[in-house]
C-alpha cells in the first residue's frame, strides 16, 4: 500500500492499441487506464471491439500498434501464459471449461501442483477449498463439471483465475448467462476481490450493472475509446449515446395491427429431454398480425418450445396447429412449406452453411419451395436473382452472391437470414434473438422489416433477451420460466425491471391481470 | 480467372509432391528416378495401354462415384468394399441361373448387383440411425463379415461343381456379356489392336457419372445431401430429415458399389470366383478422395490412378521395383487431401477479406471468430 | 434354471441393505473388486456353456494362453487409439501404422535381434503418427480422411521397402522379411504354473486344477494359467500398458494436459497448454503403440508378413469404443475379441457353437434389464436375438469355418449397436481445432 501510495502508477494502461485483422481495423486507437483496486468497467456495442482488446490484453494475440504497460512497465504478451505471469487472468464470456473434467481438474489444468511429472491431487484439492474459502466462492472441487450450474461454473473460472496468482481480473460480459440473484452474488464476490487488493476488468453492454458496479469506466465505439466517465457522472442513457454515437433507434411498435385470425396454436405442449420436462404444458396463441414476444432468463425452455414448433423436436404430448391445421404429427418440411419462417438463435449453427455460396444459403429451408424449384430441379437461375433481391433489400454488405457465406460479419449475415424468410413469406415467423451481435443499423433494420411484416399479417413468435426489444415490438408478452409459462403481460404496461422480476420467478403470475 | 487458379492449383502441388517423394525414394534406392518414369511414359502411349487404363479406370470411377455420394454428407461409407463383392457374387450367381434376351439379361445382372448392394449398406444405416452407431466403425467390421459371408456362400451353395480346383459361380451366359466398344469405336474409324478390348461399361460409367453430378448439384436431393453434410443442424432446421437422408443416402451408395462390380463382371470376368479383382473398395476411396468427391474430378483421379498402375508394369524393364507406383499413388493421395485442404482455406480467406474490405473498409470487430479458419496458423 | 447362472448384474436395483445391494456398493467404490467380480461371473457363463455343450477346450489353459496372447496387439491398437482420441484426433489409420511397425520391427528384428523390434516396430508406428499429425493437426484435413490416406499408403510403402531390403536376403521375399535369428523370452510364474525358480522345476497346480473338468474351479484355474504360462515379454509388456496408462492419463499432469485437449482445446489453451503439440505428442504415442503392436505380431512368428495385421487395426478402433475410452475397458475389449479368435484359430468349430450360448446367456441378461427399465422394444429385440441364439445352439452341430470368421467382427457389431448410447467419447473429438477459436 505504501509503495503505491509514493509510486502513483497505473495497474493497466494502453496507449493507441492498433489491432488489424485482414480488411478490418478491430482496434483503432485504444487507450485505457485502470487504477488499482478498483472495478473498471468498458462499455461498447457488440462489434465494438471489445473482445479484441481483451484479447490483446490477455496475450491471445499482438498488437500492431501501441504499448501495453502493466504496473508502469511496458510489456509484451506473447501467449496468454505470459499475461498469466504477469498476474493477469481472464474469465471468458463462454466458459473454458471442459465438462467432462472434473472441477478440480479444470482449476489445476496447465498449472498443476505436483512434482515434474506427477499430479498431487490432494494438494489441488485442498488450494481450491482454500481460494474458495477466503474468497467466498463455493464449489466442491470433486464435482463433474458437466453437472454445475452457470453461476458455478463462473466461480470455477473465476477460482481458475485467482489460484494462479491474479491480481488484474479480466470477465468478459459476466453477467450475460446469470439471473439477477447470481448477479448480485457475482457482485458481491468482485467487491470483496478489490477489497483484498485485487483489480477487476468488467467488459459489459448491460448499463445499469455497470453503473452499480463500476469505479470508472471507458467508453469504446468502432474501435476506439471514446470515452472515460465516472458513474456519478452518467445516467444510463447518456451512457449508451456515447456507445452508440447518435441518438437511440427504439424499437417502438406503432398502432395495433393485430387481426383475430389465428395463424399458430400450440396448446398443453410438454417437450421431454432425456425423461425430464423442458417444456411442461405451455399453450400459446399467434394471431395474424401480431407479433408475440417470450421473455426468459436463457435456458428456461425457449429453445426447446421453438424446436417443437419448428418440428425438429418431438413434444411428448400437445397439439401444434398452424392455419388450422394439426402439423403435430407432421414433419419440419411440411411446416416450412406451409408457412414457418425461422431466424435461428444461433445463425452460424442452425442457420447458415457457411462454406456455401450465398444464393445456395438463400435457399436453405425453401429447397422445396417452388420459388427455387422446378420438379425435381433446383431453379438456380431464379435463386440467385433472389439472393440479389435480398441483398439489395436488406442491405447485405458482400462483394456478390457467389462468396462463401463466412465471408460476410455477423450483421450481414443475419440480414442475409432475415431477408431470406421474410421474403418467402412466411405466415408465421419465429424469430429467436434476431437482432442478437449486429450493429444497430442492422438492427434498425431489422426491427422495421418485422413491424413491416407484422402489417401485412405475419404471425411472429419473438424470443429476445433483449427486454428493450421485446417490450418495444411485441403485441403481448408471455413470460417463460422453468419450462412454462407464468405470466402473461402488457408491453405497453410492463417495464423492464418488471419484466426481470417474473422472468426469476420473483414475482407470480397471480400477480399479472 | 481466380476461381480457376485455385481449382488448378491443388492438383498440380500434390502431383509435384509425389513425383518428388516418388523421385528421392527411387534415387536413394540406387535408381535413376528420369529414367523410371520415362519408362512408365512410354509405355502409357501405346494404344492398348490406353484401352488398358481406360479398362481400369471405369470400375474405379464408379466405385469412385458410389463412395463420394456418402462423402458429400460426410457419411463414409467405407463398406463399399463388401457391398460390391456381395452383389458381384449374387449377380454372377442369379445371372447364370436365369436366360433373357441380351439387353435385359445384362439390366437383370445389374439390377440385382445394385439391391444387393444397396441392402448390404442398409445395415450401417439402420444401425446409424436407430442405434447412433458410427458408419466408420460399422462398415469397417461389415467389411470383413462380408468377406466371411462371399467365401461361405461361394463354397457351400453358389459353386460351380464342375470346375473342380477353383472355386467360381456358373459362368454367365453370353446374353449377359457386355459388348466391347471396339466395333462402334470402328465406325468412327477408330481400329484397335488385335486382343484389346475396350470394356462396354464405358458408356455405362459415363452415364451414371453425369447422373449422379446432376442428383448431387442440380436436384433439391442433392441440395439436402450436400447440406446434411457441410452443417448437419442447419439442414435440420430446413427441414431435412436426416435420419431418412442417412438411409437414402447410404444405400444409394451401396447400389452404385454393386454396379461397379458390374464392369469386371460383365465386361471381363463373366463369373465371380476367387480371382475376381478384391480391394476395389479401397481404390475407390483413394480415388473420390484424389477427385474431390467431384463426378469430373474423380474422372480424372480414377484415370490417373490406373495410369500409374499401367505405368508401373513397365517399370521392371528398367531395373525398378514397380512397388514405386504404389508409393507415387500414396503420396499423391495424401499430398492431395492436404493440399485440397490448404488451397481451400486461402480461398475462403481471400473471400473473408474481400468481403470485409467492401462491408466496412474500416472499423468495428470482425465479429464471431471465422470457423475453419479463425486464427490461420497457414498463413 | 437361468436365474441361478447369471452373473451378479450391476444394473439390478435392490435395496441397499441386501447382500446383492451390498456389493453392488463396494463394487462401484472399488474398481479391483468389480474386475474379479465381473470376471468371475464372465467365466461363470463360460463353464455353464462349456458343461452344456461339451466343449472342454472353451475353458482349457492352451486356450486362455492364446487368448490373452492374441489380445495384445489389438489392445496396443486400442491404447493407441486412445491416445489419439484423447486428443480429440480420431485415428482411423491404426491398421496403417500397425503395417508400418511390423516392417520396421521386421527389419530391426532381423538386423538387431527382437528386442531392437520392439523399438523398430514403435519408431516405424510412429512414421505413421506423425504423418497423421501433420496432415490433421497442421493442414487441418478431415481426421477419417488422413487415416484412410495412411492405411492405403503403408502396404504400399511397406512392399517397396521389401523389394529393395528383404529381397534376396536369407528367405525374405517382396511378403517377407528373413527370419530372425532369436525369438522374445516367455516367462512361466513359478510355484502356480510350473515356472522354474532358480533352476529348480516347480509344480503346477493350477494346470493340474485346470484339467480336472471340475466346473467353475477348473475353468477358473484355466483362466489363471493364461496369465500366468508361456507369456511372451511382449505380452507381458503389453499387458503393463494398462496400468501405466491409467496413471499417465490419471495421476500425470501430462495425463491432465492431455485429456484436456480431448474435451476443450480452447480450454487448455486459455491456460497456456501447447495444444498443437499435445496432439502431435499424443497422435505420434498412438503411432508407436500401433508399431508395437506390429512388431507383437512379427515376433510372435520372427518375421514380418505382409498380411499380418489382418484387421487388428479396427479390432482395436472397436476395443477402444467398446471400453469407452477408458484403458480397463479396451483390456476387456480386445480379451473379448481375442478370445473368440483364439477360440475360432485353435480349436475348431465346436467351442464357437458353446459361444451361442454364451450368446444366449448375456442377450438374455440384457433383455432383463431393458425390460427392468421399460425400454420394451429393446427388450423384445434383445430377447429374440436371444432365442436366435438358443435356436441356432441346438439346432447345428457343426458351423462352417467361414462363419467362424466373422464371429468377433459379428460380436464387435452387436457390442457396438447396444453399448453405442452409453458410451462417452472425447467431447472434441473429430472436430478440427485452429488457434484462437473459442469453441
Amino acid at each position: 500500500m505504501s509503495e503505491q501510495a509514493l509510486v502513483p502508477h497505473l495497474a493497466i494502461e494502453l496507449r493507441d492499441i492498433v489491432k488489424r485483422f485482414p480488411g478490418v481495423v478491430a482496434n483503432d486507437g485504444v487507450n485505457l487506464a485502470v487504477r488499482p483496486g478498483t472495478i473498471h468497467a468498458i462499455v461498447g456495442e457488440n462489434g465494438a471491439g471489445k473482445s479484441t482488446l481483451m484479447k490483446t490484453l490477455y496475450g491471445a494475440h499482438q498488437p500492431d500498434e501501441g504499448t501495453i504497460l502493466i504496473d508502469g512497465n511496458p510489456t509484451r504478451f506473447k501467449s496468454p501464459r505470459d499475461a498469466i505471469s504477469a498476474g493477469i487472468g481472464m474469465v471468458f464470456q463462454h466458459f473454458m471449461l471442459a465438462d467432462n473434467l472434473t472441477v478440480w481438474e479444470n482449476v489445476v489444468l496447465g498449472d498443476e501442483p505436483g512434482s515434474r511429472w506427477q499430479l498431487d491431487i490432494k494438494k489441488a484439492r485442498s488450494e481450491i477449498r482454500e481460494v474458495s474459502r477466503t474468497y467466498g466462492l463455493p464449489v466442491d472441487p470433486d464435482e463433474l463439471v458437466a453437472e454445475l450450474g452457470v453461476g458455478e461454473k463462473q466461480r470455477v473460472e473465476i477460482i481458475k483465475v485467482l489460484l494462479r496468482g491474479a491480481r488484474i481480473i479480466i470477465l468478459d460480459e459476466p453477467t450475460a448467462v446469470l439471473v439477477p440473484q447470481e448477479v448480485s452474488e457475482l457482485f458481491a464476490s468482485l467487491r470483496d476481490l478489490v477489497a483484498n487488493g485485487a483489480t477487476v476488468l468488467f467488459i459489459s453492454h448491460k448499463l445499469d450493472e455497470v453503473l452499480t458496479i463500476a469505479d470508472d469506466i471507458t467508453v469504446i465505439r468502432a474501435g476506439r475509446t471514446v470515452a472515460a466517465v465516472k458513474p456519478a457522472e452518467v445516467n444510463a442513457r447518456q451512457l449508451a449515446e456515447l456507445m452508440v454515437g447518435s441518438e437511440l433507434p427504439s424499437p417502438e411498435t406503432r398502432e395495433s395491427t393485430v387481426t383475430n385470425v389465428v395463424a399458430l396454436d400450440v396448446s398443453g405442449l410438454t417437450v421431454l429431454d432425456d425423461d425430464r420436462p423442458v417444456v411442461k404444458d405451455v399453450s400459446l396463441t399467434v394471431h395474424r398480425g401480431e407479433i408475440l414476444g417470450i421473455a426468459g432468463v436463457e435456458g428456461n425452455g425457449q429453445t426447446e418450445l421453438l424446436q417443437a414448433i419448428l418440428g425438429v423436436r418431438h413434444p411428448s404430448s400437445g397439439r401444434i396447429t398452424l392455419e388450422g391445421e394439426d402439423v403435430t404429427g407432421l414433419s419440419t418440411r411440411h411446416r416450412r412449406n406451409a408457412g414457418v419462417g425461422y431466424i435461428p438463435q444461433d445463425r452460424q449453427h442452425d442457420g447458415l452453411i457457411l462454406d456455401a455460396p450465398l444464393w445456395e444459403n438463400v435457399v436453405l429451408g425453401h429447397q422445396t419451395s417452388p420459388a427455387f424449384t422446378k420438379g425435381p430441379w433446383i431453379d438456380k437461375a431464379r435463386a440467385r436473382k433472389r439472393t440479389s433481391a435480398v441483398v439489395e433489400e436488406f442491405d447485405v454488405r458482400t462483394p456478390g452472391i457467389d462468396v462463401a457465406a463466412l465471408a460476410l460479419s455477423g450483421g450481414n449475415q443475419q440480414k442475409l437470414i432475415v431477408g431470406r424468410e421474410m421474403m418467402a413469406d412466411p405466415k408465421v415467423l419465429i424469430a429467436a434473438q434476431p437482432t442478437r451481435g449486429i450493429d444497430v443499423g442492422a438492427q434498425a433494420a431489422i426491427w422495421e422489416s418485422l413491424r413491416e411484416a407484422r402489417r401485412l399479417g405475419l404471425a411472429v413468435l419473438l424470443v429476445s433477451a433483449d427486454l428493450e426489444e421485446l417490450i418495444g415490438l411485441s403485441d403481448r408478452l408471455v413470460v417463460i420460466l422453468r419450462g412454462q409459462l407464468v405470466a402473461e403481460l402488457d408491453p405497453a404496461t410492463v417495464t423492464p425491471s418488471d419484466l426481470g422480476s417474473y422472468m426469476t420467478g420473483a414475482t407470480t403470475a397471480g400477480e399479472a391481470a | 480467372m481466380k476461381r480457376i487458379r485455385y481449382a488448378v492449383a491443388a492438383p498440380v502441388i500434390a502431383v509435384v509432391i509425389s513425383l518428388l517423394v516418388a523421385g528421392i525414394a527411387l534415387a536413394v534406392s540406387g535408381h535413376n528416378p528420369i529414367d523410371a518414369f520415362q519408362a512408365m511414359g512410354s509405355y502409357l502411349k501405346t494404344a492398348d495401354s490406353v484401352v488398358a487404363v481406360i479398362n481400369r479406370a471405369v470400375p474405379y470411377y464408379v466405385m469412385g462415384l458410389a463412395v463420394a455420394i456418402g462423402f458429400k454428407m460426410n457419411l463414409f461409407n467405407i463398406g463399399v468394399d463388401g457391398q460390391y463383392r456381395l452383389a458381384a457374387l449374387l449377380a454372377a450367381a442369379a445371372g447364370a441361373a436365369v436366360s433373357f434376351p441380351p439387353i435385359i439379361h445384362i439390366a437383370f445382372v445389374i439390377a440385382v448387383a445394385m439391391m444387393v448392394g444397396a441392402s448390404w449398406a442398409a445395415i450401417p444405416g439402420v444401425l446409424k440411425v436407430v442405434r447412433g452407431v458410427n458408419e466408420v466403425v460399422s462398415t469397417i467390421m461389415l467389411n470383413f463379415i462380408a468377406t466371411g459371408i462371399t467365401a461361405f456362400l461361394l463354397a457351400n451353395y453358389l459353386r460351380d461343381n464342375s470346375v473342380k480346383l477353383v472355386a467360381q459361380t456358373k459362368p454367365l451366359p453370353e446374353s449377359a456379356w457386355m459388348p466391347s466398344l471396339n466395333t462402334p469405336l470402328g465406325w468412327f474409324g477408330i481400329n484397335l489392336p488385335k486382343d484389346t478390348v475396350l470394356n462396354g461399361f464405358l458408356i455405362i460409367a459415363i452415364a451414371t457419372g453425369i447422373l449422379i453430378y446432376l442428383l448431387i448439384y442440380r436436384t433439391r436431393f442433392g441440395f439436402d445431401l450436400r447440406t446434411s453434410g457441410r452443417n448437419p443442424s442447419a439442414a435440420l432446421s430446413s427441414g431435412v430429415n436426416p435420419k431418412a437422408m442417412i438411409m437414402k443416402t447410404i444405400m444409394l451408395s451401396g447400389a452404385i458399389a454393386g454396379l461397379a462390380g458390374m464392369a469386371p463382371l460383365l465386361g471381363d470376368y463373366h463369373q465371380y470366383g476367387d480371382t475376381f479383382p478384391t480391394a476395389l473398395g479401397f481404390t475407390g476411396i483413394s480415388v473420390a478422395l484424389l477427385g474431390r468427391n467431384h463426378p469430373a474430378g474423380i474422372a480424372v483421379a480414377a484415370i490417373v490412378w490406373a495410369a500409374i498402375e499401367r505405368g508401373g508394369q513397365n517399370l521392371n524393364s528398367v531395373g525398378v521395383p514397380q512397388e514405386i507406383a504404389k508409393i507415387m499413388q500414396g503420396t499423391l493421395l495424401l499430398s492431395a487431401v492436404i493440399a485440397f485442404e490448404v488451397v481451400r482455406r486461402a480461398r475462403l480467406r481471400a473471400e473473408v477479406h474481400d468481403a470485409a474490405v467492401k462491408a466496412h473498409p474500416r472499423s468495428s470487430d470482425p465479429g464471431e471468430p471465422l470457423p475453419a479458419l479463425a486464427g490461420g496458423g497457414l498463413v | 434354471m437361468s436365474a441361478t447362472v447369471l452373473p451378479p448384474q450391476p444394473s439390478i436395483e435392490m435395496a441397499p441393505d441386501s447382500a446383492i445391494g451390498r456389493l453392488k456398493y463396494l463394487m462401484a467404490s472399488n474398481a479391483i473388486l468389480r474386475a474379479t467380480v465381473l470376471c468371475l461371473g464372465f467365466i461363470w457363463v463360460l463353464a455353464v456353456a462349456r458343461v452344456l455343450a461339451d466343449a472342454p477346450d472353451m475353458t482349457s489353459g492352451p486356450t486362455f494362453i492364446a487368448a490373452v496372447g492374441a489380445t495384445s496387439p489389438i489392445l496396443l491398437a486400442g491404447l493407441a487409439a486412445m491416445y489419439s482420441e484423447r486428443v480429440g484426433v480420431v485415428n482411423i489409420g491404426l491398421e496403417g501404422m500397425m503395417v508400418l511397425g511390423t516392417w520396421f520391427a521386421g527389419w530391426a528384428g532381423w538386423q538387431y535381434g527382437p528386442w531392437a523390434a520392439l523399438i523398430g516396430g514403435a519408431f516405424g508406428g510412429s512414421l505413421g503418427g506423425l504423418l497423421h499429425a501433420l496432415a490433421t493437426v497442421t493442414f487441418g484435413v478431415d481426421q477419417v480422411v488422413s487415416g484412410i490416406a495412411i492405411n492405403l499408403i503403408a502396404p504400399g510403402v511397406t512392399r517397396f521397402l521389401s523389394s529393395e531390403v528383404f529381397v534376396g536376403n536369407g528367405d525374405g521375399t517382396i511378403t517377407q522379411s528373413p527370419t530372425m535369428a532369436d525369438s522374445i523370452g516367455r516367462f512361466t510364474m513359478p510355484f502356480t504354473s510350473g515356472g522354474n525358480f532358480f533352476g529348480w522345476h516347480t509344480p503346477n497346480p493350477l494346470g493340474w486344477i485346470s484339467e480336472q473338468r471340475w466346473f467353475f474351479i477348473s475353468d477358473t484355474a484355466g483362466f489363471l494359467v493364461g496369465f500366468t504360462t508361456d507369456m511372451a515379454y511382449t505380452t507381458m509388456l503389453a499387458l503393463l500398458l494398462v496400468p501405466a496408462s491409467v496413471y499417465v492419463l490419471w495421476h500425470m499432469r501430462f495425463g491432465l494436459r492431455l485429456r484436456s485437449i480431448g474435451e476443450k482445446p480452447s480450454a487448455a489453451d486459455s491456460l497456456g497448454v501447447a495444444v498443437y503439440k499435445m496432439k502431435y505428442i499424443g497422435v505420434t504415442i498412438s503411432g508407436a503403440l500401433c508399431g508395437l503392436g506390429g512388431a507383437w505380431l512379427v515376433l510372435d512368428v520372427r518375421a514380418y508378413n505382409q498380411d499380418q495385421v489382418a484387421g487388428r487395426g479396427f479390432q482395436g478402433l472397436a476395443a477402444t469404443i467398446f471400453g469407452n475410452w477408458r484403458p480397463v475397458g479396451i483390456l476387456t475389449g480386445s480379451g473379448l475379441f481375442a478370445y473368440s479368435q483364439a477360440l475360432t484359430q485353435r480349436l475348431g468349430t465346436n467351442p464357437v457353437r458353446a459361444l451361442f450360448l454364451v450368446a444366449f446367456f448375456a442377450f438374455l441378461v440384457l433383455a432383463i434389464n431393458a425390460l427392468r427399465r421399460h425400454r420394451f422394444p429393446s427388450a423384445a429385440t434383445l430377447a429374440i436375438v436371444a432365442a436366435g441364439a438358443l435356436l441356432y445352439f441346438t439346432s447345428t452341430t457343426k458351423i462352417d469355418s467361414r462363419i467362424v470368421f466373422i464371429t468377433p467382427y459379428v460380436v464387435t457389431l452387436v457390442v457396438l449397436t447396444f453399448s453405442s448410447q452409453r458410451l462417452r467419447p472425447p467431447a472434441a473429438e473429430g472436430k478440427p481445432w485452429r488457434k484462437g477459436e473459442t469453441g
